[in-house]
């Protein structure tokens, strides 16, 4: 038995399919993936993303902690609730995790403090690096064990969320950017996601977490499962920890170069000066699209040839968006627009893209 | 959750269905248990009509969102008509799969195959100690 999420009586009860993940019991769907698929591109879905792992990083030296730490630079962060996605590297520049990071305060406020979200599967291993490199910084690192966190995706989610709250919070959240979150009372809202569409991630007392989502229900947000949240993010072009990046690639290798921050030159992080010499000798592989215009679904490890050699599918799938199959590979430098991929034996030709495929319910890429 | 297996029908492990259609013409598509275990079907691809087909055989590919997954011939024979609309609403795979998600029908070369196979009771028996 896993662990459970405060939600986990209520995914039963909605007919959930619960699988392993990490370590937790989640929904893999309530009857039909792809039907919740369509329903996050077209109207609104829900997600409970309670396993992931909040840690809040405070202190005199948090930002310059973080500025060590992490491959893009919080001193971007020049807006309070401002979120800023990023990768943390070993010293080789090979990914440990990726993340979200959250300034929650005012910037440059003498109380300071950031708010990080990280994979679940990657948890332990992330807790024990930043707390042994935090060592010679004044930072104090807090974990969030007692939040649940809620994804209300699609491009009637935030309406749908205000419908469900007060007064006061949906002027708050009226007035947020995209990647920005806001906190009211014990909740933090944020407009992120990992679907390609508007919407919402709230992190909440674990609590009041199952009276939120029966409300949401109430409003018409159904409730969508991992294998949704995985067909959505890979149209959406957004790279999958443990299948896309592992700590054996760089971001410069993994389609992310922009969410490493070079400049300023003088800022010391974690792996920069790998990242330095592979951007000037040029990087061997790079992280790509494929899509398939013939019958067949494309699946994470199918070798993928080209030109210049052989690569492989990170992960591969159906995209109910576009009615095809597309994947990210992991392909030698080329400028090739072809290749095949290695499917039951058969080599089959595929169009070599740069991801996204799909953004706000429409196909992107060219 | 308990899955839906006619009692009309025959089974074999590799969780084919297979209706007796009378003059030696079966119809075969795959078992509501199997469904469940395969999620959303997104394509199917079948044999050719007039392929000759020996029991065990490859007879197609079940693509879903998880997963391809090989479709076996469960008798002998030459397949005489495939499921055309599977073409376009591969899902009927998912939401009927002993009516509009069958996949071929087969003219038996050994009648004596039929003996073979699963009943109902057989069949939920074998699905319950997977």
């Amino acid at each position: 038995m896993g662990q459970k999420t405060p939600l986990y009586q209520l995914h039963q009860e909605m007919g959930a399919k619960l699988v392993d993940f990490g370590g937790w019991d989640m929904p893999l769907h309530y009857g039909s993936q792809v039907e919740e698929h369509h329903q996050v591109r077209q109207d609104v879905g829900m997600f409970d993303v309670s396993h992931m792992t909040i840690v809040d990083v405070s202190g005199p030296e948090a930002r310059k902690f973080l500025r060590y730490l992490l491959a893009n630079d919080v001193a971007r962060l020049e807006l309070q609730g401002k979120a800023l996605y990023t990768t943390m590297l070993n010293e080789q520049g090979g990914i440990i995790d990726d993340l979200i990071v959250y300034l929650m305060t005012e910037p440059g406020s003498s109380s300071e403090w950031y708010r990080l979200v990280v994979n679940c599967a990657t948890r332990e291993n992330d807790l024990s690096w930043m707390a042994d490199k935090a060592v010679p910084f004044d930072v104090t690192l807090t974990e969030q064990p007692d939040m649940a966190m809620v994804a209300i995706q699609g491009p009637n989610a935030i309406e749908t969320v205000c419908r469900v709250l007060g007064e006061s919070r949906t002027r708050l959240i009226s007035g947020l950017e995209v990647f920005q979150g806001v906190e009211s009372e014990g909740w933090f809202i944020a407009r992120t996601g990992y679907t390609g569409e508007d919407g919402l991630e709230i992190m909440l007392p674990d609590e009041e977490v199952a009276e939120f989502w029966k409300s949401l229900s109430e409003q018409g947000a159904k409730p969508c499962g991992l294998g949704a949240r995985d067909t959505l993010r890979l149209e959406a072009g957004m790279n999958l920890y443990g299948s896309d990046m592992t700590e054996e690639v760089t971001p410069l290798e993994s389609g992310i170069a922009w969410s490493v921050a070079l400049e300023p030159t003088d800022r010391d992080f974690i792996g920069r000066s790998v990242l330095e010499v592979q951007k000037d000798t040029g990087v061997p592989r790079k992280l790509v699209g494929l899509v398939l215009e013939t019958r067949g679904v494309l699946r994470g490890h199918q070798t993928v040839i080209v030109d210049s050699g052989e690569g492989e599918i990170t992960s591969g799938s159906f995209s109910p968006t576009l009615g095809l199959s597309i994947a990210l590979a992991r392909i030698p430098a080329t400028s090739a627009t072809e290749a095949k991929v290695v499917m039951r034996g058969k080599e089959v030709g595929v169009r070599i893209v740069r991801p996204p495929f799909v953004r706000k319910g429409k196909k992107v890429f060219a | 959750m308990m899955s839906n297996v006619p009692s009309e029908l025959k089974y074999v492990s590799s969780h084919e269905w297979i209706r007796d259609e009378g003059d030696g013409i079966v119809c075969v598509g795959i078992t509501d248990h199997a469904q469940d275990l395969l999620g959303d079907v997104v394509f199917v691809e079948l044999p050719d009509v007039d392929a000759e087909v020996s029991a065990g055989d490859d007879a197609g590919v079940v693509e879903s969102v998880k997963a391809a997954s090989d479709i076996y011939a469960p008798l002998s024979g030459t397949v005489v008509e495939v499921n055309e609309g599977l073409e376009d609403a591969p899902e009927s795979v998912n939401s009927d799969p002993y009516g509009d998600g069958w996949f071929f029908k087969l003219k038996l070369s050994d009648l004596s195959e039929l003996d073979d196979l699963l009943d109902a009771d057989e069949y939920s028996a074998q699905c319950e100690d997977e």
